[in-house]
């Protein structure tokens, strides 16, 4: 499978999934998400300190999953400079940012990548989260010491697996990545991730295979532990459930699959006020791959600066105008308030 | 009746929390309740799901079928669990018909010679 924009579909354009997400359903049948905000008394989403620089180091990827809100692949060429990185760097340490997350496609592909973890972890970023896809430590020899080079930075490990079974799993990310990914965290876990007297974190994501929202995060949490533990002796610290945004290739999938209005309805019907206060956009500013910030991944995605007219770059990246600056906020926003929340750390209530 | 209509309408769902209008005081009362029995209690919200679903199959309702099964995978429920739920359902059915098969031989044997 190829990413949207290299099969040229519609889709890949911004405005075409902005159109689509501004369409009928919510021209009457449904409250646009500004509306619902206002009504629970949040006519405007405005941002706390900035806690997290979440950056994106490219779209290439060595998997191609169907629900890939990037449209990540082989296939995408976008990769984050050395020199944004660097800038990157300067940011964080002027900024007293506490942590990092860097994301992708497959971050570890970007080839900065080891040595911009090297300096962050000189230079004192508390915390440094890599959002690894597990595959990627297999995909190649070069990666094979990926474990041992986390280890010996720290570094705090996100990584999915929509489901502790395989049929499910390589529905959404591929044939044959449950396998792999089942094999990479046996071999984290034999560095030390996720074992008593380390401080090693290695976290799983949550994603539902399909058109429908995440259940209760402890239950599913005890469910894998379970179910890991038991199949192939992996041990993991937590489970964060994600729900799946309407944007890109998911929103391709609930297009192609008769599936968009209903899953529309559920998320607006799922709406939560008290998800609100606790929005990653809050406390997050995403950098993409050539320089540009958003309010958090999605935003990114859909094209959707951060509305602060002299910090649209990170070379430019102004704090107090950051601070002061309002959330954009569109109808896919609605993924991130249903029922108890959603958010790059899980589930937010 | 049109060639488009039929007695089950998958919209139709969406509506349950409507049979409040002819009595609300009732209709309260069951939601609540029905609430409260889908609550993680000695048995898991998961495997409450899955008892569900098999009801469904038994009392064959088509609303349920689809509110116990999006509800099953929301909950991390496999293809194999939720399949072998409907199985649980059918041979409980089957099951029912045939221990009934017993009085049958009975009353045949009393009417025999």
């Amino acid at each position: 499978m190829k990413s949207l924009k290299a099969r040229s579909n519609i889709l890949s354009k911004t405005q075409k999934q902005l159109e689509i997400l501004n369409g009928e359903l919510f021209q009457g049948e449904l409250t646009p998400f500004k509306d619902n905000i206002s009504k629970a008394g949040q006519a405007t989403l405005k941002p706390s300190t900035i806690e997290i620089l979440q950056i994106n180091l490219g779209y290439m990827c060595n998997q191609v999953c169907k629900h890939c809100h990037v449209d990540a692949g082989p296939d995408r060429k976008e990769i984050m400079s050395k020199e944004y990185l660097e800038k990157c760097l300067e940011i964080l340490q002027e900024n007293n940012i506490p942590t990092i997350d860097l994301t992708g496609g497959a971050p570890e592909m970007n080839p900065h990548f080891r040595w911009f973890v090297e300096e962050a972890s000189k230079i004192g970023v508390k915390e440094i989260i890599v959002r690894s896809n597990l595959t990627i430590i297999l995909a190649n020899k070069k990666f094979k010491d990926l474990p041992e080079f986390f280890k010996k930075h720290n570094v705090h490990l996100i990584s999915s697996l929509p489901f502790y079974e395989k049929k499910r799993t390589d529905a959404q990310r591929g044939e044959g990545v449950f396998d792999k990914s089942i094999q990479a965290l046996i071999m984290l876990n034999e560095v030390g991730y996720a074992q008593e007297g380390t401080n090693l974190q290695l976290d799983l994501v949550y994603n539902p295979v399909g058109a429908f929202l995440p259940g209760n995060q402890l239950e599913l949490e005890a469910e894998y532990k379970r179910k890991l533990k038991t199949d192939f002796n992996i041990d993991f610290n937590s489970l964060y459930t994600i729900t799946n945004l309407p944007i890109s290739r998911f929103l391709d999938y609930l297009l192609a699959s008769d599936n968009y209005d209903e899953y529309m309805e559920k998320l607006v019907e799922s709406f939560n006020p008290s998800t609100l206060d606790g929005l990653m956009c809050r406390n997050t500013i995403s950098v993409d791959w050539d320089g540009y910030l958003y309010d958090c991944d999605f935003n990114q995605m859909l094209a959707l600066r951060v509305d602060a007219p002299k910090s649209q770059h990170i070379n430019d990246f102004d704090s107090k105008e950051l601070s002061n600056r309002e959330i954009i906020v569109n109808q896919h926003c609605y993924g991130c308030t249903a029922g108890t929340g959603s958010s790059c750390q899980g589930s937010l209530i | 009746m049109n060639k488009d209509q039929s007695y089950y309408n998958p919209s139709d769902l969406k509506k349950f929390s409507q049979i409040s209008e002819f009595e609300p005081k009732l209709a309260e009362k069951f939601f609540d309740w029905y609430g409260d029995v889908f609550k993680a209690g000695a048995l898991s919200e998961r495997e409450k799901s899955l008892i569900a679903l098999g009801v469904a199959h038994a009392v064959q309702c088509p609303y349920c079928i689809d509110a116990y099964t999006e509800e099953s995978m929301k909950k991390g429920a496999s293809e194999a669990m939720m399949m072998e739920a409907v199985h649980v359902s059918a041979a409980i059915r089957g099951g029912a018909s045939m221990v009934h098969g017993v009085q049958m031989m009975n009353k045949a044997k009393k009417l025999s010679m």
